[in-house]
């Protein structure tokens, strides 16, 4: 289905929690009010026709410049072959955004690596701790601000 | 010799005692079954037939508490690091590290702004031979190996320096 399709359905669901349509990105991607976020996901997969089963991946985005977070979801449908990407904006110095484990169980794990690289919490997330830095590391890495530790437990970093 | 000639059985042999403890650790380095990257997959090779380590008396473990040697094959990160050392410790003297591979040595590929690669496992843990390498072919491993049974030989056990 055409972006601008799926645009529209969700446009005439959700109203002004569908915020506006870029199509020079691949896949197109569709910008959400984060308040709307775990509705919205949750009537792509399951509206008729629409049918994204599959969350592909999950990332984050720092635009320090521009004070803002962003989550990215790639979704995917096996059976009708299209792919569209939702984009939640946060407030940088806060990033909190709901959950959508329920929706996709997957996102259990891609929301835990958001959270550990961009330190972007999930509300209502069932296990919300670090995935890939040690338990007890220091800051998010792939925050544009993000300072190296001169040392961890006995050795130089 | 004449004195001892005639005075022994066939296949006596003399040597110094430094020289037989040496000779005996270093024909028979246990190294730990222990890999974190692709230099894994070529520590494997180095293990079978092809290569066959086991013509240096080199055979596999799976516990620290019976391996002579840790061949440090691959990637160490920081979640890692902690482990490394701890099945360092675990091991019983005298052992023995070959750092294996870019990533062992120096963190290789990720040294420049690398937030989760240990620079070097030399940082947490004494090693004896590094190999260069990304990753290093068996024959490397090998030599690695055989520097290291020369370091071996060289130690004096019972003479204080």
């Amino acid at each position: 289905m055409e972006a601008k399709k799926i645009f529209d359905i969700l446009s005439g669901k959700f109203g002004g929690s569908i915020q506006q349509l870029q199509e020079s990105t691949f896949p197109p991607s569709v910008v959400v009010g984060s308040d709307a976020i775990v509705e919205v996901c949750d009537f792509l997969k399951k509206a008729e026709g629409l049918d994204f089963l599959s969350l592909v991946c999950l990332s984050g985005v720092d635009l320090k410049e521009q004070g803002r977070m962003t989550v990215v979801y790639h979704l995917g449908s096996m059976k009708h072959g299209h792919m569209i990407a939702i984009k939640v904006e946060l407030d940088r110095s806060s990033p909190h955004v709901r959950t959508v484990e329920k929706v996709w169980p997957v996102a259990n794990w891609y929301e835990r690596e958001a959270y550990d690289m961009f330190g972007i919490v999930f509300d209502g997330h069932s296990d919300l701790r670090r995935i890939l830095m040690p338990e007890d590391w220091e800051g998010h890495p792939m925050r544009k601000d993000y300072v190296y530790p001169k040392r961890y437990h006995t050795w130089d970093v | 010799m004449g004195a001892l000639e005639d005075r022994f059985p066939d296949n006596i042999l003399f040597t110094t005692v430094d020289r037989f403890l040496n000779w005996s650790k270093k024909s028979s380095l246990w190294y730990m079954l222990f890999a974190t990257a692709c230099c894994g997959i070529e520590l494997m090779q180095t293990g079978a037939s092809r290569y066959d380590l086991d013509r240096f008396g080199a055979v596999f473990r799976a516990t620290p508490r019976q391996s002579d040697l840790m061949i440090v094959a691959g990637t160490i990160t920081h979640m890692m690091a902690d482990r490394v050392k701890r099945l360092y410790d675990q091991m019983p003297s005298p052992k023995y590290v070959i750092a294996m591979g870019s990533c062992a040595n120096t963190g290789g590929p990720f040294y420049k702004d690398s937030y989760a690669v240990l620079k070097g496992v030399d940082k947490i843990i004494p090693v004896d031979v590094y190999v260069p390498g990304c990753p290093p072919r068996p024959e490397a491993l090998i030599e690695g190996i055989m520097k290291l049974q020369e370091k071996i030989m060289e130690k004096k056990n019972l003479v204080k320096k």
